[in-house]
């Protein structure tokens, strides 16, 4: 028998991006909340130590700071017609672990969705007729732009993004994203300093007609005081962001933004090491009335409250929702039920070129370093002659050029042996790439469910992921292979080659951690999961707040759009759902 | 600020109710900044390193059996004011009161009606770990006789500022406890001068330029000892629980008057002076600074709005090197106020930089960028580090 603790006005699954940025506004609305996370404490000079943060071995290859599947698995297969297997060790993408979850390991790209994403049902078949996206389960996300906007901007003042804005309120600012939907004003830091490469490339895409403008980042381009009065430090260019968490306090996560005023709140209480297995509910079902989970120590206790947050990984919010029974599985025979419903990915392919005599210095490196071009991205062109819908933002951005990975080699070269050596010595500092990062929408077949049979170590069963690129998005994604095609013909390559994606998505090689859907908001309770508020329809005082929210991906890296989620789901609950408890969209 | 100790047993007495007073007894628990080495609910158990043994702090919750509850005001009075515990026993003067002594009775009687409102903590200290002889009570009789002179601090020749600021300063917030060099008795000689105490640097408080506060305007304490940070430095170490515990939360105008009263003090002795013929660790300094030190603190030393400078910042320049070194073989963590709630942490360099490195980089830094002080050895270093070692 759990041992029951006194009851909390909110209890909070998870403490990464979404589940820090909920704490923070509902107690500062007054409530009593408990954070309840399955990894460890983890702060910047003590557990992300400046001193051996470059260790490429450690945290790169031997994934460090990830979530292990000993602590989670997950099933997958590419169609309802073969038996799923778990992944033994995660490839393809790989969720994060402990306080700050992959908020601690991200490269800081934040991208707003477009005002054409939040209503994209609505706009293709506008501008293209219903014909044009069947087959694709698109569907609006519930939202208007003037309603989600203020949420993206406090999520940006919050990071300290760098960048230049392309569009403020209307009028389109030189230098910046043409393409953007509106914003309310500049970003809050100037763009980061360019390294050679991603000037090249801006370069070559002004020549071509094309709109470069600098990624917007939350590696910061200048020390930064965030609203909350937490500072920030310059980025120092170290080339060691993505997988690794940042030692210098110039990437922006929970830790380095947030954490350091929420964790004195006298009406906040963090619980480390705890591993929630489950949402009650009352006995019809309507209501969360407390969560169960194991401690530290193999405890099983049961914390009761007011509300339930669930703030985990998209696809661990997916689970927890289906080990819960809040909602109703998504059925891809029958397309009823809404948990698991339009699960997505992102679909990317690349071009890498090769000089001679060229010095990129790749080693001056960020997460999210670089310039994009926007000319391809989402419905920023015409697709009427064209056999799908979405696209891809094309970025040339310089991560790193770490000694382990960082290797590129001309074509033919030897793969091993002195030959090799010679070969990496020649390509390191003559080799630069550009690549797609595609939208990926859902179909009927894409979804999420209860692996039938392999479980956890406490006995639950596992998440099982089936998907595969849909024909659609592989279009999609040829086409923007062509447009990469043309686009490295201005440089003069040595040589030029450029990948194209095929279908049968593999999850041992890695793609992208951008897995979306499965309990996506909406209008309509037959259709999602979760209203617009991102509010449970079928339990009300459950919100699910995280990229599961996503009714499709963009070509975008999607957490710019989860930290405007969890800021647009806060303020819900804030000014409407404290004062007047209950669903607050009547189907 | 883990530097006294309130070593006593309690002796079960009457413990009358008084009329509430807790909102003023409240400000003088954060003038005398109890909680720096009771704990933050007051219970104790805190243990501090003198030069004399161990000294753990007593419970000063209202418990009846292991606290204070069975206290009469007047035998708080006492040991407050006097140093003697109920029962007649002395206390040692890690229990600050020879500042206290200087404060009003009914500031000591509004602090313990607020002590007796404090959540009552069983919490039962074994407060006397002590080497003898100075585990010996009875010594304190003579040492009251010789160094317990409290002074009069108010000079009528200083407007109202100036006099508030010294009876904070020397009084209840009982500066000079650690800020003040000790003689081999344990009491202070020299004020404000800068001394090492628990393998930390109190530096100099004096208008001296080089180590003092002779380049901090009145702003800049006041801002300091607000928020924990100002343009020089940054609170870490036994200070960050200053900060926190007492300066942060007194009133603008206190802080003012401390500011005056600092400020007023004449340049203590100096640093000795910036290091001559180290070319060579200057040299070797500049290169392992700008690979371990510059990514923060930049190659100019000037840091930035998170990162503290090293440039100008006094806290470099004292003439022991005990918290510099110590900050970058153990690391740190700045304090966390309502204004400045960062608290942005040193990481530990100990493990990967040699001594004769640590030794390199602070003479350098100590002398660069118009900073001026002695070199650091790395036999300095060394010292640290097993002292560091051994205390962990």
């Amino acid at each position: 028998m759990a041992r029951v603790l006194p009851k909390k006005d909110a209890v909070i699954i998870g403490l990464g991006w979404t589940g820090s940025i909920l704490a923070q506004q509902l107690t500062d609305a007054g409530l009593n909340v408990v954070a309840i996370e399955r990894g460890p404490w983890r702060d910047t000079s003590t557990d992300f130590n400046i001193a051996y943060m470059q260790d490429e071995l450690r945290y790169a290859i031997r994934k460090d700071l990830f979530l292990k599947p000993s602590t989670e698995a997950m099933t997958m297969r590419n169609n309802a017609g073969q038996t799923a297997l778990p992944m033994r060790d995660y490839g393809s993408f790989l969720p994060g672990d402990g306080v700050g979850g992959a908020g601690v390991h991200w490269n800081g790209h934040t991208w707003r969705f477009w005002e054409s994403d939040f209503q994209i049902k609505t706009h293709l078949t506008q501008r293209y007729g219903a014909a044009k996206i069947k087959g694709l389960q698109l569907q609006d996300w519930g939202p208007t732009w003037a309603e989600i906007e203020p949420s993206f901007d406090a999520f940006e003042y919050l990071c300290g993004v760098s960048g230049k804005a392309g569009n403020i309120k209307g009028q389109i600012q030189p230098g910046g994203n043409p393409f953007e939907s509106p914003r309310s004003r500049e970003y809050p830091n100037p763009p980061m300093k360019m390294p050679y490469a991603s000037t090249l490339f801006a370069e070559k895409m002004r020549e071509l007609g094309f709109h470069p403008f600098p990624l917007p980042s939350s590696n910061l381009s200048r020390a930064y005081v965030n609203p909350l009065g937490v500072r920030m430090g310059e980025c120092s260019y170290c080339g060691f962001c993505e997988r690794f968490a940042c030692g210098n306090y110039s990437k922006a996560s929970a830790q380095t933004t947030i954490l350091p005023v929420l964790m004195k709140k006298p009406n906040f209480e963090l619980r480390t090491e705890c591993e929630v297995l489950k949402v009650n509910l009352t006995p019809d079902g309507k209501m969360a009335k407390s969560v169960t989970y194991i401690d530290a120590h193999g405890v099983e206790v049961e914390q009761p409250g007011d509300m339930v947050l669930i703030c985990a990984y998209a696809l661990m919010n997916v689970r927890m929702m289906l080990l819960s029974k809040i909602g109703t599985q998504y059925d891809p025979v029958t397309g009823n039920g809404t948990v698991g419903r339009n699960y997505c990915y992102q679909t990317s392919a690349g071009a890498r070129l090769m000089f001679e005599g060229k010095h990129f210095n790749p080693f001056i490196g960020a997460g999210s370093l670089g310039q994009t071009i926007d000319d391809f991205q989402g419905d920023g062109f015409d697709h009427s002659k064209l056999n799908f819908v979405g696209g891809a933002g094309i970025s040339c951005s310089v991560t790193n050029g770490r000694p382990i990975t960082n290797r590129p080699t001309a074509p033919g070269s030897p793969r091993w042996g002195k030959g090799w050596k010679q070969a990496t010595v020649d390509g390191y500092n003559n080799s630069m790439g550009f690549g797609s990062q595609g939208s990926s929408y859902p179909v009927r077949e894409n979804y999420l469910d209860l692996d039938p049979t392999y479980t956890d170590r406490h006995g639950r069963p596992l998440l099982r992921i089936t998907f595969d690129f849909p024909d659609n998005d592989v279009a999609m994604s040829n086409y923007l292979s062509e447009q990469l095609e043309k686009m490295t013909k201005p440089f003069n390559a040595k040589y030029a080659a450029v990948a194209r994606l095929r279908k049968g998505w593999n999850s041992v090689p890695y793609q992208s951690t951008h897995n979306t859907g499965g309990a996506i908001m909406g209008n309509d309770p037959k259709t999602s999961a979760l209203n617009k508020y991102l509010q449970s329809w079928d339990v009300p005082n459950v919100f699910v707040i995280g990229a599961s929210a996503f009714a499709h991906n963009a070509g975008m890296n999607p957490t710019g759009t989860v930290g405007a989620l969890a800021f647009w789901a806060a303020e819900a609950i804030t000014t409407k759902y404290i004062k007047s408890p209950g669903a607050l969209v009547h189907a | 600020m883990r530097r006294f100790l309130f070593v006593s047993v309690f002796i079960a007495l009457s413990s009358p109710a008084f009329a509430a007073n807790t909102g003023a007894g409240k400000y003088q628990v954060i003038l005398g900044d109890c909680e720096g080495c009771h704990g933050k609910n007051l219970a104790g158990g805190v243990t501090l390193e003198t030069p004399f043994g161990k000294m753990v702090t007593p419970n000063i919750t209202p418990d009846k059996e292991t606290g204070i509850g069975n206290y009469t005001a007047e035998q708080f009075k006492l040991a407050m004011k006097r140093g003697v515990a109920p029962g007649g026993r002395r206390l040692y003067p890690a229990m600050p009161y020879p500042y206290y002594a200087h404060m009003p009775d009914q500031d000591i009687a509004a602090m313990w009606d607020y002590i007796l409102t404090v959540k009552p903590v069983k919490n039962r200290v074994n407060v006397n770990q002590l080497r003898f002889p100075y585990n010996l009570r009875v010594l304190m009789r003579g040492w009251n006789f010789l160094f317990f002179k409290p002074q009069p601090i108010a000079n009528a020749s200083k407007n109202a500022d100036w006099n508030r600021g010294a009876y904070l300063v020397n009084g209840p917030g009982h500066c000079g406890a650690c800020h003040s060099p000790k003689n081999a008795f344990g009491a202070d000689k020299g004020v404000l001068i800068g001394t090492s105490l628990q393998g930390w640097y109190a530096p100099d408080l004096t208008g001296d330029h080089g180590a003092g506060l002779g380049s901090w305007s009145n702003s800049d304490i006041v801002e300091y000892l607000e928020t924990g940070r100002n343009a020089h430095s940054l609170a870490s170490g036994p200070m960050a629980e200053a900060v926190e515990n007492s300066t942060s939360q007194m009133t603008d105008a206190d802080l003012i008057s401390m500011a005056v009263y600092l400020k007023d003090l004449a340049p203590g002795k100096g640093n000795g002076g910036g290091a001559t013929g180290v070319d060579a660790q200057m040299k070797a300094g500049a290169v392992a600074y700008d690979i371990s030190c510059a990514a923060c603190h930049g190659r100019d030393g000037k840091g930035s709005a998170i990162f503290p400078p090293l440039a100008g910042n006094a806290s470099i320049r004292q003439v022991r090197a005990d918290t510099v070194v110590r900050m970058v073989l153990a690391g740190g963590k700045a304090v966390s106020t309502p204004k400045a709630p960062t608290g942005p942490g040193m990481p530990s360099f100990g493990w990967r930089l040699t001594d004769e490195q640590v030794a390199n980089i602070l003479t350098y830094v100590r002398n660069n960028w118009g900073n001026e002080a002695p070199a650091i050895s790395s036999e300095t270093v060394k010292r640290i580090r097993s002292a560091l070692h051994s205390s962990s």
